[in-house]
Parts: structure tokens; C-alpha cells; sequence
């Protein structure tokens, strides 16, 4: 997965914490009169005769919607080997397998140095990968990952492409870059549903004793310590990318422990701060504190970095459609010809001098065998070591998550802070939603698109993904309610629309000794004339590392066919 | 009963019939002239109207041959229904109909017809009871003590304690028992009787609930909200959009807050427009944001170099009713309906993503940034929109809360515009009686050196007091603040706490 979900860690040089109390008396106060004043305005609107239906009285509206994503018949045949052989062939310079971030970013960067004849297979009839993304009447909405955050300095390459894409638009005398205001993530950016109400930032302010609260700040402190830190070798402790963090051993030793027993080690015992962070490496990995290697848990507090000339660091970017928008933009420099969607492809056979791929085209319903001189696998790892008849590798684990996306003809109703971009249920199995319409700049909009992420962790992971490809959408859409409605009751009556995608194998996980064990290492190797590029080379789905393993990929190859020319 | 009693009671009914009658003359003359404005042809015109149906009525009244009582009873049930309805049914239909006078003169007609009709019935009935003289006599005494009474009560009583639609519907009432006991004077026991009986007793429900609900409906809601009348108030797809009247004074209330008070607006809108065009003496187009009301537009149009007028109002029903009601066009000088004028509906933000026309002064009359959604439309991004679509030497001013009561959020627009490229910025303040001490900001990339050259005809603004404007006492001078954002809406938090501590 390119990114991380639905969440930005609460930094603690947050440039406004003071006065949290204060705030929020004076907010239920707004609120309150807005609520008032509606019920005025409702009742008024009786009484001169206005339009005015009974919502929710008369029973609940239908809705309609369906589970969208992939294609089960061709993931079935390819699995069962069901399909025809080749019967026509093609040759082609490179051939790129997976249409998402990494084949996308390896496929412009190829296009950017003139190199021809570069074709990209991917299976889904989208490109995008888990940057995907769709759009209904009312708003574009994200399918998968849907923010950036600022990169840092040791993302140069990420920064580069965001100069180049305007987002970018200039330094100021600092250096610090200038961002596109409407790609920053709009305030008001984050609220946790919690004690029956709406209150501002993730991390819960209702309810805590002094003890919980300080070990709150201590924690928050302690990943912000950790942020600024370096690692014996001088190198940042915790970077984006990953392989440009320290490789100080004492640092690599977090990778041995869970999140969980790291805490239990520092004292971080205070049980609404276990649930904060419970549900950072749910939303970040799709498994929670117990199954995340400490260095990855921190990690996500600790590693990022950018700074900008208008923005505090903390800040990310994102997009109505999320991280599809940053999908677009890439492929807008690979000739469209060169993309094919529903071609599966199922046998690889590398040899000295390229590779020759059998690929199904499902919209033809024929196959074709392509020879070509260079092959980049952008695909997960898993799918790669299916191709080859490799057996599947036990410790990477990519646990099945499921996305709805509700659209709504009205915004639903909010006890104390106003909807924000990231609305998060303190408690709940889900990670809450996100406000496509968040970003939108007009200042009227009244139908608006909701994105509700939900990690399927409850067991095991290929024991959640075969019931999750079972059910159908009416399990989806009561799941999805069932969650969303103890915050916000009137939902239902607001639906006009609830799609579902299940991705069976979402993000990579990265467990304890999997990041800096040896099977991470030997991931990356190439393996002759295949280049491998997915972030799952780098134990954890960011859009960064997706982008730069493409960039990677894209120079040996073409280093590759320099020397071969 | 005895001939005495039921004389006395048919008597009485006059009484009554007299005075529901002008109170419905009345309550539909007050809230014309509510809605209308200019009491003096409302009240007049009503009056006739009124007065010329009485005389209808009675004209059909030989039209009847039989069955006087019958036709009686059913009457006053009638003028109960219409009449007591009247008031709630016009206020109703103000928002709704695109000629208000034809429902207004409609109702009138009918309710003075039916009463007319009623007189000459009664005087029929008891012809035979009574001997004549003495019952044109006496029929025209409780006539029009009956009028005198409601022309008393009206003011006093009913305007003040019961508004005009419960008033409305309390008569309704009255009309209905008159009718229901004149039924079983009238008429003999039978079907004929009971079907009156019933369908009376089903009116004086209605009418009841309708008296409760108007009460708990209109007074619970806006009345309680607004010490003034309402005249008018709907709900259009963005907002809810409320006018009072009290007296001379109109006022416009957006989502409860209020835009203007037709008292002292010149005062805001000779502000909010002439310090910046007066100095810009070949501006030919201009554009303003929001201001649906049109006031802003009026002020523009005294320039004769200005050629063409564009104003981007998200609201159509809003602009829609500052061109079509007389009270407002009078109001705005009928400015949104000039030739030089367009009204587009769109939202100013994403209306700029479409626009390729340039302009030499542009006017940002938003409401404040009182949500987020509001505090969009005063960030960064925004200005720089405006900016990039300015003329070389053009200006932008923007309507910026109480430097007084929101000194933040005034002086956060201030580097908010400098931090979005206008290099010279001319904050500056007047008193605004129905809003207190307001403040606007001119933002151009030149500093607007050219004399001020105002136009004639305006009642607040001179080249001195023009002048001062630009001084800040003490108290309402610059403070130190950040810039808003989309990625911080600092304004919308500086506005909440500074307001909400206002309020407190």
C-alpha cells in the first residue's frame, strides 16, 4: 500500500495545543446555537410551508451501492490456471508488471530519459494500485491511501516530483519549500468521536486522570525526541525511506520486539494511550500494537521530517480522490498506449538476454506471449513468487482490509467539533472515515463523500481474507453502519450510495524481525534481467517508497540497457 | 329558547361578524404593508377592496330566495375558515407566489364579500321579528360598535399579546362558534343541523390547532429569534434568509446573523465602496463577491466610468429577491436589475477556476468567517485568486468583522492579504450603528495615490471624514498574528474566541 490510511500522529510541537478545555466549552457553545438555530430554521420552514419530509421518521431510505474492485472470475481463472494459452506474441524493450505507484513512477521516469517501447501490464481495469481511486455525483473519494506528508530531506526524489507536479512552487529565503495551500490538508484536520461527542484531535482529551495525560505527553515527547534523533552512523534513526534510517544496532534491536512489549519495557502501560497507538499501526499496517515490530510503531511517529515555508512540519497533503490524484499526475507522462488494464499475466520465464511473459488480455479474451528485453516487477512480492511457483513467504503477511465509500445527499449531524478530514470512533473495530469533500474549496457543498477504512485483524490473516471474499454487500453495508452509526445516527437517512472494496491482501505488515531481518535485504536483490519495485521491498506501504523503488528500478534498467546496447 | 334570546343572539352575531370582519381588514392591511412597504396604499387600497366586496356581497345577496338561515350558518363558517387562515396563509404564500398582491386582494375580496353577504341575510331572518326601523337600527349600531371595538382591540390587545396570525386564527374561532350557535337557532334538528354541527366543530379544531401551532411554530422559531416582525423568511438551499420590519427599519438576517439594517447600511456600503473606487478614476469593470443584496452594487453604479458591474453571489433565491420585491429594488436603487449589472450564482471560490475576465476594483462582501466553510473564502489562496485577476493598478477591499470586538481576526486579514502578495494594504473602520465599530481593508499592489474623487449624493462619507477613516485609536490598533490559511483557518478560530467572548 502507497501510503498510510487515515491518520496524522498529534506532533507535540503541534502549533496550538493550549487551552484544549477552553476551546471545546466555547466550540459546544457554537455548536449548540448552530444546532438550535437549525431546529429554528426546520420548524420555521413547517410553519411557511417549506419542503420538509419527516427524515428518518418514515423508515430507512434505500441506498444502493456494490462491491467494486477486482475482477473474482479472472482472479479465479488466473488462479486455476484457466486460461488460454498464447497464440499470438509481441516484443517490447520493457515490460513494467502493475500499474501501481511503483510501475507508474519506474514507467514516467523511463518515459522522462526517451526510453521507447515501454509497456505496463496490470491486472485491474484501473491503474493506481492501492492509490486507486473513484468518483460519484458528488465528490472523487480515495479507494486506498489518500495523504502524503510533507517528505523530508531524505525524500529528495519525493520532493522533486512535487516540484515538478506545482505542488511545490517555489523556496522561501530559508530554503524550506512553498506548498500549493489547496493540496495541504484543510483545517480543521482531526477528530475523535469519544464519550458521545466530537472533540478535536486524535488523541482523547474527555476523561483522562492526570497520570494517563502525563504519560500522554511523555509518550508524544518521547517520538518527538526520537524523531530529531540520530543513530551512531550520523544518519537520521528513523527515515523515509527506510533504508536511508540508521543502521545503529541499537536501534535495528526495535525491530526484535512488538509495539506492545516495547511500551510495556518504557512504562507506556496508561490504557487510552495504548488505544491511541493501537490504532496508528491498525491504520498504518492493519494490525495492531501486538503484531508491529517496535521500530515500525515508532517508525510512523518518528520518521517524518519535511518541513515547509508555509505549513507546520506536521502537516500532510492530500487530494478529494487521496493519493489517486498523485496516481493521475504519473501517469500523465506515460503514453496511454503503453498502459494495458485487464491483462493478467501468469508465467514469467526470465532468460539471458530478457524475459518472455504470458499475459491473458481479458478484455479480448486471448492471450499473448511477450518478449522483452527488460522486465520491472511492480507487483507485491506474493504475487511475484506465485508467478514463479515459488512457495508463499510465511512471515509476509498483508492482512485484508475493507474501504466503503458512503455518499451522502446532506452532511450528517455533529455533537461539539464541526466534521473534519479525519474523523476517527474511539473504540471502534473500523478507523473511522475520512471527509472526501474536505479539501473541496467551494463553500456550499451539502452532498459529500465519506471513506470508512476498515482493517479485517480480527483473526488471522488468510482466515479473514477467504470470509471477506465470501461476503456480500449487504455484510459490508450493515458492518459499515453498525460502526458509523453510534457516532452518527441520522447516517442512514443521509445514503446514497455505499460502495465497497475489499482488498484481500492489503498493506504489508511489517512484524517483528521482518524490516531489518535478511529476508528484506534479499527482497531486493535483482533477479537477472527482473528489477524488483513495490514498497513491500521496504517492509512498509508508503507512497514514498512505492515512488522511489520505481525510480530505482527505472535506473537499472536503463543502466541495464546501456550496457546491453 | 325564547324569541327574546335568540333575537338578542342573532343580534350579537352582527356584533361580532363586524369585528372579526375589520380584524381581518386589518391584520391583512398591517402585514401588506409588512411585506409591501408604503402603509399608506396598503392600508387604503385594503380598505377598498375590503369595503367594495361588502357591497358585492350584499348585491348577491338577492340572488338568494330560500333557505336564508341555511345559507346563513354556512357563511359564517366560511368567513371562520378564510378569515381565520388569512394571516398564516399570506405570510405563507409572500415567499411562494411571484404576485403577492393577487392572493392579498383575493382573500380581502372574499372575506368582504362573504360579510357583506352576511348583513342583509340577518336583516332578512329577523324582518319578521322585528319591526323595521328599528332593526336597521339596531342591526347597524352593534354594526359598527363592532368595528370601533376591533379597531381598539387591534392595536392595544391583539398586535402586541397574540401577533397576527394567532389573532387571525382567534377570530376564525369567534366566527365559528357564532356560526354553530346561530345553527342551532336557525335551524331545525335534523341531518341539515348536524351536518353544520359537525363541520363547525371540525373548523373550530382546525382553527385551534392552528392557533397553538402558530403560536408554538412562529413565535418558538423566528419570532423568538428577532425582537422584530418577520415579513419573510425561507430557507433556500444555502442559507435561511429571514427579513424583519420594525417600522421605517428593515433588516436582512442571514442564518440568524445580521447583513444589514436598511436604517444605517449607506453608512457600511458608502464604506465599504468608495474609499477604494473613488481613488481608481478609470476603473471600468468591477466585481464584487457575495453582497446579494445588491447595496454595494448601488454604490458602485453612481460611477460613470464603471461600465460593467459583475456580481457572484452563491445564492439565486437571494439575488432573485433583491430584484423582484419592491421593498428591497427600493431599497438597492433596483441596482441588481441595471444594464450594466450581471448576476452570475456561483461560489466566488470555484467561479474563479472558470473566469477569464480581468477587473479593476473587486469587493468582498462575505459573511464573517463565522465556520470553516465561510473561512475559506478569506485565505491565501483566495486573495491570490483575487490578486491574479486584477488589473494593473486594480484594488481589492474586504469586509473585515469589528477591529473593536474581533481585533484578531480583523488585523489576521491584514497579513493574510500581505501574505497573499498585495504589497500595500489600507485597513480602515467607520460606526455602523446596527453593527457597531466595523472594519474594511483596501489591498492593491500600488499604494492608491490618486485624490479621492466621491460622487454626489451620498449621506455619510466627505473627502474629511473619508480621511479619517484610516485612523485607529488605540484600541482597535494592529496586534500581532498569524497568517490564515486553508491548512491552519487561524481567522476562524481567532473569530470564534474573540465573538464568543463578546457574547458571554
Amino acid at each position: 500500500m502507497s501510503t498510510d490510511w487515515s491518520m496524522i500522529p498529534a506532533s507535540p510541537n503541534n502549533d496550538r495545543p493550549s487551552a484544549h478545555s477552553h476551546r471545546s466549552t466555547r466550540r459546544q457553545f457554537l455548536a449548540t446555537a448552530a444546532v438550535g438555530a437549525k431546529v429554528a430554521a426546520t420548524i420555521a420552514a413547517t410553519a411557511t410551508g417549506s419542503a420538509f419530509t419527516w427524515a428518518g421518521c418514515t423508515g430507512a431510505p434505500s441506498f444502493g451501492g456494490e462491491i467494486v474492485g477486482p475482477d473474482r472470475v479472472l482472479g479465479h481463472r488466473l488462479r486455476d490456471r484457466d486460461l488460454p494459452a498464447p497464440d499470438t506474441s509481441e516484443r517490447h524493450n520493457v515490460v513494467i508488471l502493475g500499474g501501481g505507484i511503483a510501475g507508474l513512477s519506474a514507467a514516467r521516469s523511463l518515459a522522462q530519459r526517451s526510453i521507447r517501447d515501454v509497456v505496463v501490464l496490470e491486472l485491474e481495469s484501473e491503474t493506481g494500485g492501492n492509490s486507486r481511486s473513484g468518483i460519484t455525483a458528488v465528490s472523487a473519494h480515495p479507494w486506498g491511501a489518500h495523504y502524503l506528508p510533507l517528505p523530508g530531506p531524505q525524500a529528495p526524489e519525493v520532493l522533486q516530483l512535487l516540484q515538478e507536479l506545482g505542488v511545490i512552487t517555489g523556496h522561501d529565503a530559508l530554503g524550506r519549500p512553498i506548498y500549493r495551500e489547496e493540496f495541504l490538508c484543510h483545517d480543521p484536520a482531526e477528530r475523535l468521536f469519544v464519550h458521545g461527542r466530537w472533540q478535536e484531535g486524535l488523541i482523547p482529551q474527555l476523561g483522562l486522570d492526570a497520570g494517563e495525560r502525563d504519560q500522554v505527553s511523555a509518550f508524544l515527547a518521547r517520538m518527538e525526541s526520537l524523531r530529531r534523533s540520530l543513530g551512531s552512523d550520523g544518519l537520521p534513526a528513523f527515515a523515509i525511506p527506510v533504508d536511508r534510517s540508521s543502521q545503529d544496532p541499537s536501534l535495528l534491536a526495535l525491530d526484535r520486539i512488538t509495539m506492545a512489549q516495547w511500551m510495556d519495557r518504557e512504562g507506556f502501560r496508561a490504557a487510552p494511550l495504548r488505544r491511541y497507538v493501537n490504532y496508528c499501526c491498525r491504520d498504518d499496517f492493519g494490525t495492531g500494537l501486538t503484531q508491529v515490530s517496535a521500530w515500525a510503531g515508532i517508525h510512523y511517529f518518528a520518521a517524518r521530517s519535511g518541513v515547509a515555508a508555509n505549513a507546520p512540519a506536521h502537516s500532510v497533503l492530500t487530494w478529494p480522490e487521496g493519493n489517486g490524484w498523485l496516481a493521475a499526475r504519473l501517469r500523465e507522462q506515460v503514453t496511454p498506449a503503453q498502459i494495458r488494464t485487464r491483462h493478467a499475466v501468469f508465467g514469467i520465464r526470465p532468460h539471458d538476454h530478457g524475459a518472455e511473459i504470458d499475459v491473458f488480455d481479458a478484455t479480448l479474451g486471448r492471450s499473448l506471449r511477450i518478449e522483452c528485453r527488460a522486465l520491472i516487477v511492480a507487483t507485491p512480492r506474493f504475487v511475484y513468487r506465485r508467478l514463479r511457483g515459488l512457495p508463499p513467504d510465511s512471515v509476509a503477511q498483508y492482512p485484508p482490509w475493507m474501504v466503503a465509500n458512503l455518499t451522502l445527499h446532506s452532511r450528517p449531524e455533529s455533537h461539539g467539533m464541526p466534521l473534519c478530514w479525519d474523523n476517527v470512533i474511539d473504540g471502534s473495530p473500523g478507523l473511522g472515515y475520512v471527509h472526501a469533500g474536505h479539501q473541496s474549496l467551494s463553500s456550499h457543498s451539502k452532498g459529500t463523500v465519506l471513506t470508512y477504512y476498515r482493517p479485517l485483524d480480527h483473526a488471522e490473516p488468510s482466515m479473514a481474507r477467504g470470509e471477506a471474499l465470501k461476503a456480500d454487500w449487504s455484510h459490508w453495508s450493515d458492518l459499515t453502519l453498525a460502526d458509523l452509526s453510534v457516532a452518527h445516527p441520522d447516517l442512514r437517512g443521509r445514503l446514497e450510495r455505499l460502495d465497497v472494496h475489499v482488498w484481500g491482501h492489503g498493506m504489508i505488515a511489517p512484524s517483528p524481525g521482518f524490516l531489518w531481518g535478511h529476508r528484506l535485504t534479499a527482497m531486493t536483490h535483482r533477479d537477472g534481467v527482473v528489477h524488483f519495485a513495490h514498497s513491500d521491498m521496504s517492509g512498509i506501504s508508503l507512497f514514498e517508497e512505492a515512488y522511489i523503488r520505481g525510480l530505482r528500478a527505472a535506473d537499472a534498467v536503463f543502466q541495464q540497457l546501456q550496457t546491453t546496447a | 329558547m325564547n324569541d327574546r334570546a335568540s333575537r338578542l343572539l342573532l343580534l350579537g352575531s352582527v356584533f361580532v361578524i363586524a369585528t372579526c370582519g375589520l380584524v381581518y381588514e386589518l391584520i391583512a392591511g398591517t402585514i401588506a404593508s409588512y411585506l409591501l412597504g408604503d402603509s399608506i396604499t396598503q392600508f387604503s387600497t385594503v380598505i377598498g377592496v375590503y369595503l367594495s366586496a361588502m357591497g358585492a356581497g350584499s348585491w348577491l345577496s338577492k340572488f338568494i330566495d330560500r333557505h336564508e338561515g341555511w345559507i346563513f350558518v354556512q357563511v359564517q363558517l366560511l368567513i371562520g375558515l378564510i378569515g381565520g387562515c388569512s394571516a398564516a396563509l399570506l405570510f405563507l404564500l409572500f415567499p411562494i407566489v411571484t404576485s403577492f398582491r393577487v392572493p392579498l386582494y383575493g382573500l380581502i375580496f372574499l372575506v368582504g364579500m362573504l360579510v357583506g353577504l352576511e348583513i342583509p341575510l340577518l336583516l332578512r331572518l329577523l324582518k319578521d321579528r322585528i319591526e323595521f326601523k328599528d332593526l336597521v337600527a339596531r342591526v347597524f349600531t352593534f354594526d359598527y360598535i363592532g368595528a370601533l371595538l376591533a379597531s381598539l382591540l387591534f392595536p392595544l390587545v391583539l398586535v402586541p399579546h397574540l401577533g397576527l396570525v394567532r389573532s387571525s386564527f382567534l377570530f376564525g374561532m369567534l366566527n365559528v362558534v357564532v356560526g354553530l350557535m346561530s345553527a342551532w337557532l336557525l335551524i331545525p334538528r335534523g341531518p341539515k343541523r348536524r351536518l353544520l354541527s359537525v363541520s363547525g366543530f371540525l373548523l373550530l379544531g382546525g382553527l385551534l390547532v392552528g392557533f397553538i401551532a402558530s403560536e408554538r411554530l412562529m413565535a418558538w422559531s423566528e419570532r423568538s429569534a428577532y425582537t422584530d416582525t418577520v415579513i419573510y423568511a425561507k430557507s433556500s438551499p444555502y442559507q435561511r434568509i429571514v427579513l424583519t420590519r420594525n417600522g421605517a427599519d428593515l433588516r436582512l438576517h442571514l442564518n440568524g446573523n445580521l447583513q444589514f439594517s436598511s436604517r444605517d447600511e449607506y453608512r457600511y456600503h458608502e464604506a465599504l465602496v468608495h474609499p477604494g473606487l473613488a481613488r481608481l478614476h478609470t476603473a471600468r469593470s468591477v466585481l464584487v463577491l457575495g453582497g446579494g443584496d445588491g447595496l454595494a452594487v448601488r454604490e458602485i453604479l453612481r460611477y460613470s466610468n464603471v461600465q460593467k458591474i459583475t456580481l457572484v453571489d452563491l445564492d439565486g433565491d437571494m439575488t432573485r429577491l433583491f430584484q423582484t420585491q419592491p421593498l428591497l429594488t427600493r431599497l438597492n436603487g433596483n441596482a441588481l436589475n441595471a444594464p450594466t449589472v450581471s448576476v452570475v450564482n456561483a461560489d466566488a471560490f470555484t467561479w474563479f477556476a472558470t473566469n477569464r475576465q480581468r477587473f479593476d476594483f473587486v469587493v468582498a462582501d462575505f459573511p464573517d468567517p463565522s465556520n470553516f466553510s465561510l473561512g475559506k473564502l478569506y485565505t491565501t489562496t483566495f486573495f491570490q485568486r483575487v490578486r491574479s485577476t486584477l488589473e494593473p493598478g486594480g484594488a481589492l477591499v474586504v469586509q473585515c468583522t469589528s477591529p473593536y470586538v474581533a481585533r484578531k481576526t480583523f488585523w489576521c486579514v491584514n497579513e493574510t492579504l500581505r501574505a497573499s502578495g498585495f504589497s500595500h494594504t489600507a485597513p480602515y473602520h467607520l460606526y455602523v450603528p446596527s453593527f457597531g465599530e466595523w472594519g474594511f481593508i483596501l489591498a492593491s499592489d500600488q499604494p492608491l495615490v490618486a485624490p479621492l474623487q466621491l460622487p454626489t449624493g451620498l449621506r455619510y462619507l466627505t473627502e474629511n471624514s473619508a480621511r479619517n477613516l484610516f485612523d485607529f485609536p488605540p484600541d482597535m490598533t494592529a496586534v500581532p498574528v498569524e497568517v490564515h490559511r486553508l491548512n491552519n483557518q487561524m481567522l476562524v478560530r481567532y473569530f470564534e474566541e474573540e465573538w464568543a467572548h463578546y457574547v458571554h
